[in-house]
């Protein structure tokens, strides 16, 4: 499964964070973790803050603290607020032929097992049993 | 606290009725067969010895082509006592009951589209094993 790299990184940063909801670590101390600029783990780190999962300190050094639930938060919970749910894919052309339909049955499968996956790993798993 | 103990025919309305308020499905003559003598049939006992929840399994060779493993058939709790525990704890018991029997595998088959069950599942450890299950309407 291909993930844009903002979903990369709010999965990278959610995780970091929720190993210890207490730690508080800045935009820069997360980017240098992972090897990105600071200015794309902000703006991943501020969806991740409207989304509830994450609180953002005052001022330019304030850090980022996990502040979700970790049992209840599953990967696609952090997936679908960077990504486009399957149902809300655009067609493409070709779609209405019978093979594209036939071809179309089988990436719907592919799409339904990639989401059951993501939707039963929450964060407490992820962090107790690293695979 | 939960007590784990076999199941015994004394048990079999109370699990029936459990799992037809929670699937719908009303299968008696099943679960009157998990209590054969090669099968793990265990209840999970809450206050009072009321029924709080039931997993069943086997060992199982060769299926599909795969050695031996103990395979998770069916595992319930009733909702008024999750998030105590209940699962888990009857999912340590099979695991070391089959332990126990000489296997170091452990399957199961869930429904895709169950979160819940499968969320449980995954927070045990479980991973994707190496089948995949496919099925379809006889014509």
């Amino acid at each position: 499964m291909k993930l844009q790299t903002a979903t990369r990184l709010g999965l990278y940063a959610t995780l970091e964070l929720a190993r210890d909801p207490d730690r508080t670590l800045s935009a820069a101390d997360l980017a240098e973790r992972f090897g990105v600029s600071s200015h794309h783990l902000a703006k991943v780190l501020r969806t991740l803050a409207t989304a509830g999962l994450v609180q953002g300190g005052r001022g330019a050094a304030g850090g980022y603290r996990f502040i979700g639930n970790r049992r209840r938060t599953t990967l696609m919970d952090i997936v679908s607020l960077f990504e486009s749910g399957p149902g809300s894919r655009i067609r493409g052309p070709g779609e209405n032929t019978e093979i594209g339909s036939a071809l179309q049955r089988v990436l719907t499968e592919i799409d339904e097992i990639a989401e059951a996956t993501l939707r039963s790993v929450s964060l407490e798993t992820m962090l107790k049993h690293p695979m | 606290m939960v007590a784990i103990r076999p199941a015994q025919a004394s048990d079999l309305s109370a699990i029936s009725a459990l799992d037809e308020r929670l699937t719908g499905f009303s299968k008696p003559a099943y679960w009157q067969d998990m209590l054969a003598p090669e099968r793990h049939f265990l209840v999970a006992e809450g206050d009072r010895g009321a029924l709080a929840g039931f997993i069943a399994g086997e060992v199982r060779a060769w299926e599909f082509g795969q050695p031996a493993a103990g395979w998770v058939f069916a595992i319930q709790v009733d909702p008024r006592t999750r998030l105590k525990g209940v699962g888990t704890a009857l999912f340590d018991a099979l695991a070391a009951r089959f332990r126990q029997a000489g296997v170091t595998r452990l399957r199961t088959l869930v429904d895709r589209k169950d979160h819940l069950i499968l969320s449980f599942f995954r927070a045990q450890g479980m991973v994707a094993g190496p089948s995949l299950q496919l099925d379809m309407e006889l014509p």
